[in-house]
């Protein structure tokens, strides 16, 4: 494989600059430890040139932290990290960097408020001397110009980064990596964030820098991604190397391997049965933060017993127009009603309180509170009330066998019922929410990305748990933006494009239309609306 | 359906509220005409007010008739707020609001003045001493907020500059004894707010706020134990000296003020444009931008992140310990206790009044010291206007400006937060 692509690594005439010798790397039996935590044990990884080398593995497994000690951010506690057959030791990311080694973090290393240019100068500014280095802005940009037309990765050297959609800016960041003249490029979970027309292109470019010698370590814990674009996989469970795959293994193969026991990636669910309109929304207009229109006019409905999915990049208005339901955040207009009772302008203490079950996105912040025990996160919004407490007192025992029953039901791994929820695993922090949501009766369930940071036999449990709770007839509103997720939950698709309801598809429809849709082009071929 | 394309859609941009911030400032600037224009123009006393060019009454004098004149610039304020209002010249907005504030400003001295005189020279001269300290504790805190480390230790800096100063040049009988060792006054409080705050994470805020006090104690102890018993040994420094640059500094009303002056004048206007380029254009600049907004941006690519933080708050210190140096080597002879009263809050008032930037920080002091300037005239000419009314003026300035009337202030995102390597 890898010699196949270094055969073609040199396209006649479009690369002049190339270093003589491809990037070898090799990773020697590392190890580091926090605390107790083994975080790698004894990680062996060989990168051939020019090859794209999958590091699959669960969120928590290790591999950040592995990617981390590579690009000089961490210091291995064992182990020795070889380039070309020689041993080397980064302190830093400068050390990394002039080895040969670029990274794309997860969350983009680029300043908001800085321009595209001013961010790839940043820490090897050009500059024409002086005491404290005048910039030369102009050989920047030209710098930029020239990287970016060298790999055909279109950027605009004056624009701002906080202008840019998330696509451009992995660009930006991928630029800046370039013009270091790295080798080898180590990408962090890259299409997270990305539609999936914005990952096709990806796939693109990584090919095309493959092609041109450079090696790639791609992180990630999707599998369709891993078997279109790897050469070899490597899978890390728990900190250790569980076994290498090619790009021909199964789908089922390679997570069973990422989870240590067989897991079925298909939602298992029966065919819905719909009834009567549960939640109704008409003409909702909501504003976010800064006063900008996020909602434009939204009618939603959704039935008993149907999950309705809401599909759509994220930033299209989802996060207002959950909160503009659950009472978070004031509606400028329209109406929504449960069970024809209008919610507007109610506290969210009485929605919940009406019959309805909300997971927020932002599960850290809204979910849960890390430093409270998971019994005290079980009853977050029942510890007033009957069978937990009255407004004056709280009654432990209860809370107790309430938290002992959940944590036996849902599968909730941790300690105790003591333990603080900040320490469990997002999978179960997540559970712990999940757990509570459900924990009454319900007539509406509305989970904002319920899977997100989630591992994957986490989300095979959630999953199920939401599909078992439209079968008792609540009606289920899903957002996400893996649109894998809302495929395979949802009985009715939404799509979500700056504020509005672009349309509303079927599950069968084909993932490109659904793209297109979320990308807000609506084809001929798009029908199912009114 | 399936009309809708992406064009369509690109056109239904959030309409723009109607009440948007020219529209306010508008508003609030056509208020303050009327005020001005009826009350000033009313109460102004039917006499001449002169502005001399000369120190006393006599000689070469802008003069107008104190009622005409409080009516005319209200009505001009009325008229800046109005084309505000109306959504005219909606790029200039903010020279629009300059020249409101100023015209409303004219209007209000044309009734205080009327039947007196005010010296223009002596009023421009007062005004840039006065914010002297303001312009260069403000830097200070550009220096530090820029990098990411909130310093409210300005006050406590200005005390031990100021201390060190009297204290050292008294001792070494030399004013330029006494400046460096402001200076070092200055770094000292610096260096415990960039340990405390760095090293060991301690919220900069209260780091800073204690910091104030214990300058406050220390300096006020050291004053009674040790100057005032013998202020003749420790407590009388030698006053740093004005020098005039021949040419220069027959230029009416600018040659005074910029070129018969002290060396510090001179450094406070030097460093405005120093730092102002040195952020901008710099490699210096474009680092300690990036540590105080995307800390880990700039670690990821091999900045030293606390390395930079610790120079920023250290040169912080010295700029703001030379501030310190001009209440006891050139406002006054000698230190007394808590001789700052504040100023060090005005600076941290200008800093963010001016939008954590150089220029603004130092158009801020002008206008602050020009405040402080005109309580003292007013108080001079015995009007019946309280001058606490006009020092309150850059506390409201301040409550004006982060209550987001006059646009967005926004700090460096990750202002007063630690960087903590994971």
């Amino acid at each position: 494989m890898a010699e196949r692509r270094l055969a073609l690594q040199r396209p006649p005439g479009s690369i002049t600059e190339l270093r003589e010798i491809p990037l070898k790397l090799e990773l020697r039996g590392i190890t580091k430890r926090f605390g107790d935590l083994v975080a790698n044990d004894h990680i062996d990884i060989t990168v051939e040139p020019g090859e794209v080398h999958a590091l699959l593995g669960e969120n928590g497994a290790g591999k950040s932290t592995l990617m981390n000690q590579l690009y000089g951010l961490l210091q291995p506690d064992e182990g020795q990290i070889v380039v070309n057959g020689e041993p080397l030791v980064f302190k830093s990311p400068r050390d990394a960097i002039s080895a040969g080694i670029g990274m794309v973090h997860q969350h983009f290393m680029l300043v908001p408020v800085f321009t595209v240019a001013e961010n790839i100068a940043l820490g090897a500014e050009e500059t024409r001397g002086g005491p404290l280095g005048w910039l030369d802005r102009r050989r920047s940009r030209r710098d930029v110009i020239d990287t970016s037309k060298k790999y055909g990765l279109p950027v605009d050297p004056d624009a701002l980064i906080e202008d840019l959609p998330v696509g451009a800016q992995q660009r930006v960041e991928i630029v800046k990596a370039l013009t270091r003249e790295v080798d080898l490029l180590i990408l962090d979970e890259p299409t997270a964030v990305l539609t999936p027309q914005e990952t096709e292109e990806l796939l693109t470019v990584m090919r095309s820098l493959t092609d041109m010698g450079k090696s790639i370590v791609f992180i990630t814990h999707k599998l369709k991604e891993v078997k279109a674009i790897a050469d070899r996989i490597t899978v890390v469970r728990r900190g250790k190397i569980v076994g290498t795959a090619s790009p021909d293994t199964s789908e089922d193969e390679l997570a069973a391997l990422m989870v240590g026991r067989a897991v079925s990636l298909e939602v298992q669910k029966g065919p819905a049965e719909p009834g009567d309109p549960i939640l109704k929304i008409d003409g909702l207009v909501v504003d976010d933060d800064r006063g900008v229109r996020a909602v434009d006019g939204v009618d939603l409905e959704a039935r008993a017993g149907e999950v309705l999915g809401i599909a759509g990049v994220q930033g299209n208005g989802q996060t207002e127009l959950v909160e503009a339901v659950m009472g978070l955040r004031a509606a400028r207009a329209g109406a929504v009603r449960l069970d024809g009772a209008d919610l507007v302008g109610l506290s969210t203490k009485k929605i919940l309180g009406s019959g309805v079950g909300y997971v927020p996105e932002d599960r850290s912040h809204d979910g849960v509170v890390k430093e409270f025990s998971v019994a005290e996160n079980l009853i977050l919004d029942m510890y007033d009330r009957a069978p937990f407490g009255n407004p004056i007192r709280i009654d432990g025992s209860k809370v107790g066998s309430n938290a002992t029953e959940r944590i036996e039901q849902f599968d909730i791994r941790c300690q105790s019922p003591a333990t603080p929820v900040g320490t469990l695993s997002g999978g179960n922090q997540q559970k712990v929410v999940v757990a509570r949501e459900m924990s009454r009766p319900l007539r509406l369930f509305i989970a904002s990305q319920p899977t997100r940071g989630v591992d994957v036999g986490s989300i095979e449990f959630i999953h199920n748990r939401i599909i078992h709770e439209r079968d008792q007839g609540t009606a289920v509103l899903v957002v996400s933006s893996e649109l894998d997720e809302v495929v395979g939950l949802a009985d009715r698709i939404a799509v979500m494009y700056r504020g509005r309801i672009l349309a509303i598809v079927s599950p069968d429809t084909p993932r490109e239309e659904i793209g297109l849709l979320m990308a807000g082009i609506t084809g001929a071929t798009a029908e199912g609306e009114k | 359906m399936s009309t809708a394309t992406v064009e369509d859609l690109t056109e239904v941009a959030a309409p723009e509220p109607f009440w948007s911030r020219p529209r306010k400032l508008g508003t609030a600037l056509i208020l303050l005409g009327v005020v001005a224009a009826g009350v000033f123009g009313s109460l102004a006393p039917g006499e001449d007010a002169r502005f001399t060019l000369s120190e006393n009454a006599e000689g070469a004098a802008l003069s107008i008739h104190g009622p005409f004149g409080a009516v005319l610039f209200g009505v001009l304020t009325v008229i800046a707020g109005g084309v505000m209002v109306a959504g005219l010249l909606k790029r200039r907005s903010n020279l629009l609001l300059v020249l409101g504030i100023l015209t409303f400003v004219l209007s209000f001295l044309c009734w205080q003045v009327a039947g007196h005189f005010m010296p223009l020279v002596d009023t421009t001269e007062g005004t840039l001493q006065l914010a002297l300290p303001l312009i260069l504790g403000a830097l200070a805190g550009v220096l530090g907020e820029r990098s990411g480390v909130v310093n409210v230790a300005i006050e406590g800096q200005f005390l031990m500059g100021a201390f060190a100063g009297a204290l050292v040049g008294t001792m070494a009988t030399s004013v330029w004894a006494g400046l460096i060792s402001a200076a070092v006054g200055g770094v000292l409080i610096a260096g415990i707010l960039a340990v405390l705050s760095i090293r060991y994470l301690v919220d900069q805020t209260v780091v800073g706020m204690v910091l104030n006090l214990f300058a406050l104690g220390i300096t006020g102890f050291l004053y009674e134990r040790l100057m005032q018993p013998d202020a003749q040994t420790y407590n009388q420094p030698p006053q740093l000296p004005e020098w005039r640059i021949p040419g220069l500094a027959d230029i009416p009303v600018v040659g005074p003020v910029l070129f018969e002056a002290n060396l510090l004048v001179w450094l406070a206007l030097g460093l405005v444009l120093a730092i102002h380029f040195g952020l901008t254009r710099t490699r210096w600049g474009l680092r300690t931008r990036a540590v105080g907004e995307h800390p880990t941006a700039a670690d990821t690519v091999g900045i030293r992140v606390r390395g930079l933080r610790y120079l920023n708050v250290l040169l912080g210190g010295v700029v703001a310990g030379i501030g310190g140096a001009y209440f006891t080597l050139v406002a006054t002879g000698s230190f007394t206790k808590n001789m700052t009263a504040g100023a060090g809050f005005i600076a941290l008032a200008a800093l963010i009044f001016g939008r954590f930037t150089p220029f603004g920080a130092f158009g801020a002091a002008l206008f602050f010291g020009f405040a402080q300037k005109l309580a003292f005239f007013l108080s001079a000419i015995e009007s019946p206007l309280p001058s606490q009314f006009l020092n309150m003026l850059p506390y409201l300035a301040t409550l004006v400006a982060v209550a987001g009337l006059v646009g967005r202030v926004r700090g460096p995102a990750a202002s007063g937060q630690p960087y903590i390597k994971s």
